[in-house]
């Protein structure tokens, strides 16, 4: 139910998914204009450049994951309806990977030809970014919640999550590797989907304490 | 039910601003908090919701035949209306309604047109909330009161840009639910009429630091 109204939210208000599909474009079609047109290298260097403009992209919407409830008085009530708060975190922040995650996973291939992404490249690249997003939105719904009364707290959601990316970025990275020289997918694949199942549970119970924090 | 404050004390950014308050209201009871601005009301309604963590002493609701949590057992109407300015009037409470009702199988389509209908909204329920006046998003706010039943009432200056008819609305709907054997406490600078009313009067405490 609040799953539904945050995702009606989104397609009413219309602006963070746009803001985030089009940095992500952006960025990476400037990248080829810097780097210049040696398609061996940038077929090389593709995979890691879609991850990272990708996390950087989630990044620009996380932010409003709690900021918006917090200004309206929202969040006071929802902490007095009959769902654990964790469980409120847990739906936004399922809200934010559908409304955002999803998008940018899928549109990473239609970029990849930009970047001359060898084609059978692409099933794995869209499969560890979807298995990879649930932990950058979980994960950083904790970042939203902490720095939620914190002025410009976007800059500081990136200080504090990106690092926490790390794992995610790597074993993505790996998986993609694996597929592309020696060595197998699934070992890769099975922690990626580890991390965000991890994420996936403590975010939540992270985020909600943020939130009684910031409410007192 | 019962709710109970023993030797409460709250502080906020260090500072003491209730010190040692104690109260008892039972149910078909109302509580009018009055007092000066800083005096304290926000402070005790956010305390009373469990959302603050009192300096020490402690908050009682107790009750015999109810074993849920302090949260889904209170209306809290703050400052904030807790609007979504992009949802319809209809949506907007519709969403609160099922939201404190916790079942997703209720229907609640009617109470919302009744709570609607109570606070004079029914002609704007189409109507994005991000178009109402001051007064008409406070009265949608209050109109959660209705929709959805709760049995404590915890209302921050429910009056504030409200016009006579619509307070008087207001006063009737939380008479009706005292007299129904529930609670509330009004943080109010108006009047308010309200029958079988205990007043506290909240004082400045003096800064200790």
């Amino acid at each position: 139910m609040l799953v539904k109204r945050d995702l009606r939210l989104a397609v009413r208000q219309g602006g963070a998914l746009g803001t985030a599909l089009g940095f992500y474009m952006i960025v990476v079609t400037l990248l080829p204009l810097g780097i210049g047109a040696d398609l061996k290298l940038l077929s090389r260097i593709a995979p890691g450049v879609l991850w990272i403009a990708l996390l950087l992209s989630a990044l620009l919407s996380l932010p409003r994951v709690f900021a918006s409830d917090y200004e309206d008085g929202s969040l006071d009530i929802l902490a007095t309806g009959a769902l654990p708060l964790e469980l409120v975190a847990a739906a936004k922040a399922l809200a934010h990977w559908i409304s955002t995650g999803v998008p940018l996973a899928l549109l990473a291939p239609v970029l990849g030809i930009l970047l001359n992404l060898e084609i059978g490249a692409y099933p794995v690249l869209v499969a560890t970014m979807l298995i990879g997003t649930p932990a950058v939105s979980f994960i950083g719904a904790v970042g939203a919640a902490l720095t939620l009364k914190a002025h410009r707290g976007g800059l500081l959601i990136a200080l504090l999550v990106l690092p926490l990316y790390v794992p995610t970025l790597v074993f993505g990275m790996a998986a993609i590797g694996a597929l592309l020289g020696p060595g197998g997918v699934t070992s890769p694949f099975l922690i990626l989907t580890a991390i965000s199942l991890f994420a996936v549970i403590l975010g939540p119970i992270a985020a909600a304490a943020a939130l009684r924090l910031q409410m007192q | 039910m019962q709710l109970t404050a023993e030797n409460l004390v709250l502080s906020r950014g260090g500072r003491t601003i209730i010190d040692g308050l104690s109260f008892r209201l039972q149910a078909g009871e109302a509580l009018v908090l009055t007092g000066a601005n800083g005096s304290g009301k926000t402070t005790l309604l956010r305390a009373l919701a469990g959302f603050l963590t009192p300096a020490s002493g402690v908050i009682r609701i107790a009750d015999a035949a109810d074993e849920r949590e302090i949260a889904e057992l209170i209306h809290f109407v703050g400052h904030l209306d807790g609007l979504k300015t992009h949802l319809t009037v209809a949506e907007n409470l519709a969403f609160w309604a099922a939201f404190l009702d916790g079942s997703d199988s209720h229907d609640s389509a009617a109470e919302v047109a009744a709570a609607l209908e109570r606070f004079a909204l029914s002609g704007l329920a189409d109507i994005p909330a991000g178009y109402l006046s001051a007064g008409q998003k406070r009265r949608l706010a209050l109109a959660r009161l209705a929709a959805a039943p709760r049995p404590l009432w915890l209302l921050d200056e429910p009056t504030a840009s409200l016009d006579a008819a619509a307070a008087a609305v207001l006063v009737d709907c939380i008479d009706a639910h005292v007299r129904d054997g529930g609670l509330a406490v009004v943080a109010t600078h108006m009047p308010v009429p309200l029958a079988r009313a205990q007043e506290i009067r909240l004082g400045l405490a003096e800064d200790a630091a």
